[in-house]
């Protein structure tokens, strides 16, 4: 499974939900997909992405919240899988894109590829609905069911090592960083 | 143990005036009454941590959907923040209200506590991060009213350092 296409399997869904990604690759390939107003890419401070989310759905229970997170990140906040569970927002959704590697900074092999296993760790975390996915009809079908849970989950994507060739993208980080505020703010108000 | 529960009270009444509805925490001696009072007020929402930087992703996003919060936390957990603070909360222009036990000054007896001390104020100045001491009473409505406006209107993080003869009570 490629990410790129995992992404483009769900993407339709997601005009529905509020979507915090990591950098590098995930960042780069949703918006060559097509960018929205309520995707956040958060282009730095690694293994904070789902710590994000975690702000975002205790704030706003009525939105469901989607993180779009990596091997190499949430392996530099283990402990973050022990406050989602913890506090189990079940407006949230978050993905862990396990491609064995950090790709953006030349593919060097995470701990993932000698079998450190993401699901089994957020699930001894305490986060009941964690799981390894390993097609795309796997991830659509787990992405999908996740939706229409009313539960926290962990879906773990074991992907391929490949990403874009490049990084760097048309929207700048304060750019995307104030329509996606605003884009919470307005959705605070439609519903009032 | 020597905390002071009128100083704590006095501390978060203040967070709740400026309109600070969620609190991440790791508990310190310290904090032990303010992360109480968070924890019993149904009004506040209290994120219980396992490491301190995750409270700048979880208050990054509070902010960002709408709701005002607060990070308590010791001086060596503000250093073991230091890259989200830099790579999430500055890079992104976040305000974020800190909240720092500054252990390890005159009078500390912990010697494990004694490092941070002396670097806490620097490590402040070197990220550019305004700060300002909370000593007495009389410095907590009005430091943490002040401070919380200055990071709203620089989008940026502010520190409060909660220091020893405002937080701790000599038996």
């Amino acid at each position: 499974m490629k990410r790129r296409d995992a992404m483009e399997a769900v993407y339709g869904q997601l005009d529905r939900c509020v979507v915090v990604t990591i950098m590098g690759a995930v960042a780069a390939e949703l918006q060559s997909i097509g960018h929205r107003p309520n995707f956040f890419y958060l282009q730095h401070a690694m293994g904070l992405a789902s710590s994000m989310g975690l702000g975002i759905a205790l704030a706003r229970p009525e939105l469901k919240v989607v993180v779009f997170d990596g091997d190499g990140s949430i392996l530099m906040n283990l402990g973050g899988l022990t406050t989602l569970a913890r506090y189990r927002p079940r407006n949230l959704v978050h993905v862990v894109f396990d491609n064995e590697s950090l790709l953006s900074v030349g593919g060097f092999p995470t701990a993932t590829s000698t079998g450190s296993d993401i699901a089994g760790m957020a699930l001894a975390a305490g986060i009941a609905r964690a799981s390894t996915v390993r097609t795309l009809d796997a991830f659509r079908a787990a992405f999908f069911d996740a939706l229409a849970t009313d539960d926290l989950t962990t879906i773990v994507a074991k992907v391929e090592a490949v990403g874009p060739s490049g990084y760097v993208t048309d929207l700048s980080l304060l750019e995307n960083r104030y329509q996606f505020q605003r884009y919470l703010r307005e959705a605070r108000s439609v519903e009032r | 143990m020597p905390v002071s529960i009128s100083s704590s009270k006095l501390i978060y009444q203040s967070l709740k005036d400026v309109g600070v509805r969620l609190v991440s925490a790791l508990p310190e001696t310290w904090l032990v009454h303010l992360i109480r009072m968070a924890e019993e007020d149904r009004e506040m929402q209290l994120v219980r941590l396992a490491k301190e930087e995750e409270g700048v992703g979880i208050s990054a996003g509070a902010h960002l959907a709408g709701v005002s919060s607060a990070m308590l936390m010791q001086n060596h957990g503000f250093l073991a923040s230091v890259n989200g603070i830099v790579s999430c909360a500055q890079l992104y222009r976040i305000p974020l209200l800190m909240l720092i036990s500054h252990r390890g000054e005159f009078g500390e007896r912990d010697p494990w506590q004694t490092e941070g001390g002396g670097v806490t104020i620097h490590v402040l100045d070197a990220l550019r991060i305004p700060h300002a001491r909370l000593e007495s009473p009389d410095h907590v409505g009005t430091r943490i009213h002040k401070a919380h406006t200055l990071a709203k209107s620089a989008s940026r993080p502010v520190a409060l350092l909660l220091c020893r003869d405002l937080m701790w009570e000599e038996a």
